[in-house]
């Protein structure tokens, strides 16, 4: 359990994105992010230069396009959503080969579309070149509450433990002449889910003991801390990002 | 571990509604965090974390809703208020989708008061008003605490799905016209379903550990008042 709090998400990779520190990326990842929604659906060319940006980052942080496309259909649903637009949206109405939609609904799916697609991408950058650890000392060093990193930290912890300790529990199924299969083992699992629950959480009081005992008082050691506190020429180098979108989003309120 | 996105993305609804409800969340949030630090004790730090983890891996099942294109998930807002109580309960959910956002691109980073508005605040407030009036009005068995588990749940989820339409009635950045009542329509019987799968969940989760660890679960806890047993405060806490 000692390794691996790298999650799924996090790109293994040296480069001067997977060297800022956390803070740093996270403030600029969300402040992109308030640019991008509040940029005019009308004006295109923005979002255009939107993704320009994120596609600079994404070279400078070696995260190939492939990968990017791939984790990009988490926002699926809501493309499904967004495409359903143009035909319910109420209003005027135009017509595009054939079909009569509503402008409207073709703008709110293009809106919906393009932010919902251009903040995955921001998010899926920020996993990519930082791993979990320095995720919750970023949100700790962003004067972010203490019991809501704690609870964060734990969390993370214990999704290892729930994982493990239901594929023991999977294991002492089969081991008992239990057939999963498909859909059958859903049941199986789900009169186990309570006893899951209890055994994780008995182990985890044990690593939460274990801690206590050595020393843990609510925050985690320096030690723990891989890299040092931002200093204020690596905010300014990742404060590029926002002040582009943010002088991309004026302009095109300007002109809009 | 491929997910699917669930929670509101960007551009869904409108910077100045989106707005109102970060500010609305953050007092919410801010609120809790005060509560949140006298419940939190050596039980309830590990029990926080669990449920945290446990809601993260159950929000992972996802349940297209096609018609729409919507689509639903179990919420955890329950289990989290009965296990942990309401303050600590709604800071998880709220940890639970702050991380889905930063780094799972789950729900949109600007959105994320609007989530939280629902999931956290609302869900967790109807789930835990429900369960301190069911526990006092049914029965103290299994059976009474089965009930009130499944019932919270099922309505948490159901409300809170409505707020997702409330916010989509204030600020959609499309307007739907008379198709929003269909939204809504179609929101409450898609989450009416998840509502009862989630509420089989916490029903059996809760029996299990209220049978064996009765001391876990907050919401007896609460019910009692003398507790018998004081556990001294070592760390973790302040």
């Amino acid at each position: 359990m000692g390794a691996g709090h790298a999650h799924v998400l996090y790109r293994e990779a040296d480069s001067p994105v997977h060297r800022l520190p956390p803070e740093v990326k996270i403030a600029a990842m969300v402040a992109f992010t308030i640019a991008v929604v509040a940029t005019p659906r009308e004006a295109l060319w923005a979002f255009g230069a939107y993704a320009l940006l994120v596609a600079v980052v994404a070279a400078l942080a070696r995260v190939n396009a492939r990968w990017l496309l791939l984790r990009s259909t988490i926002e699926l649903p809501f493309v499904l959503f967004a495409v359903a637009l143009p035909f319910l949206g109420a209003g005027e109405r135009t017509e595009v080969a054939g079909l009569h939609l509503s402008v409207d609904g073709l703008y709110g799916a293009w809106n919906i579309i393009a932010k919902g697609t251009l903040g995955v991408w921001a998010s899926l950058l920020l996993a990519a070149t930082t791993n979990t650890r320095d995720l919750i000392v970023g949100l700790d060093r962003l004067r972010c509450p203490q019991i809501l990193t704690q609870i964060a930290t734990f969390m993370l912890r214990y999704l290892d433990v729930l994982v493990g300790e239901a594929r023991r529990m999977r294991v002492a199924r089969i081991s008992r002449g239990d057939d999963p299969r498909f859909v059958w083992q859903l049941r199986g699992f789900a009169a186990g889910i309570g006893a899951l629950f209890l055994r994780a959480f008995e182990r985890g009081e044990r690593v939460y003991l274990a801690m206590l005992s050595r020393g843990y008082t609510g925050r985690m050691p320096t030690v723990w801390q891989g890299t040092a506190a931002a200093t204020s020429g690596q905010w300014l180098i990742a404060a590029t990002v926002p002040v582009l979108a943010g002088t991309v989003a004026a302009t095109a309120a300007v002109l809009t | 571990m491929e997910a699917l996105a669930m929670h509101i993305s960007n551009g869904i609804i409108n910077g100045p509604v989106a707005a109102v409800f970060a500010v609305i969340a953050l007092a919410a949030m801010a609120y809790c965090v005060m509560r949140g630090r006298q419940d939190l004790d050596d039980r309830l730090a590990p029990m926080a974390g669990l449920v945290a983890a446990f809601i993260f891996a159950v929000q992972m099942l996802n349940f297209p809703i096609f018609t729409a294109g919507v689509s639903g998930h179990l919420l955890g807002g329950a289990l989290a208020a009965m296990l942990v109580g309401p303050w600590v309960g709604a800071l998880c959910v709220a940890v639970v989708l702050v991380v889905q956002a930063l780094v799972f691109g789950d729900g949109g980073v600007a959105m994320l008061g609007l989530n939280i508005t629902n999931m956290a605040v609302i869900g967790i407030a109807v789930a835990y008003l429900l369960i301190a009036v069911l526990l006092r009005v049914l029965p103290r068995t299994p059976a009474g605490l089965a009930v009130t588990a499944f019932v919270s749940a099922l309505v948490s989820v159901v409300v809170a799905a409505m707020g997702f339409v409330l916010q989509y009635q204030l600020g959609g950045t499309t307007d739907l016209g008379g198709n929003l009542a269909g939204l809504a329509g179609t929101m409450a019987v898609s989450h009416l379903f998840i509502g009862i799968g989630e509420g089989l969940i916490t029903a059996t989760t809760v029996v299990t550990v209220a049978k064996v660890r009765p001391d876990l679960v907050y919401a007896l806890r609460a019910l009692k008042p003398a507790a018998p047993v004081t556990v001294p405060t070592v760390g973790g806490v302040r």
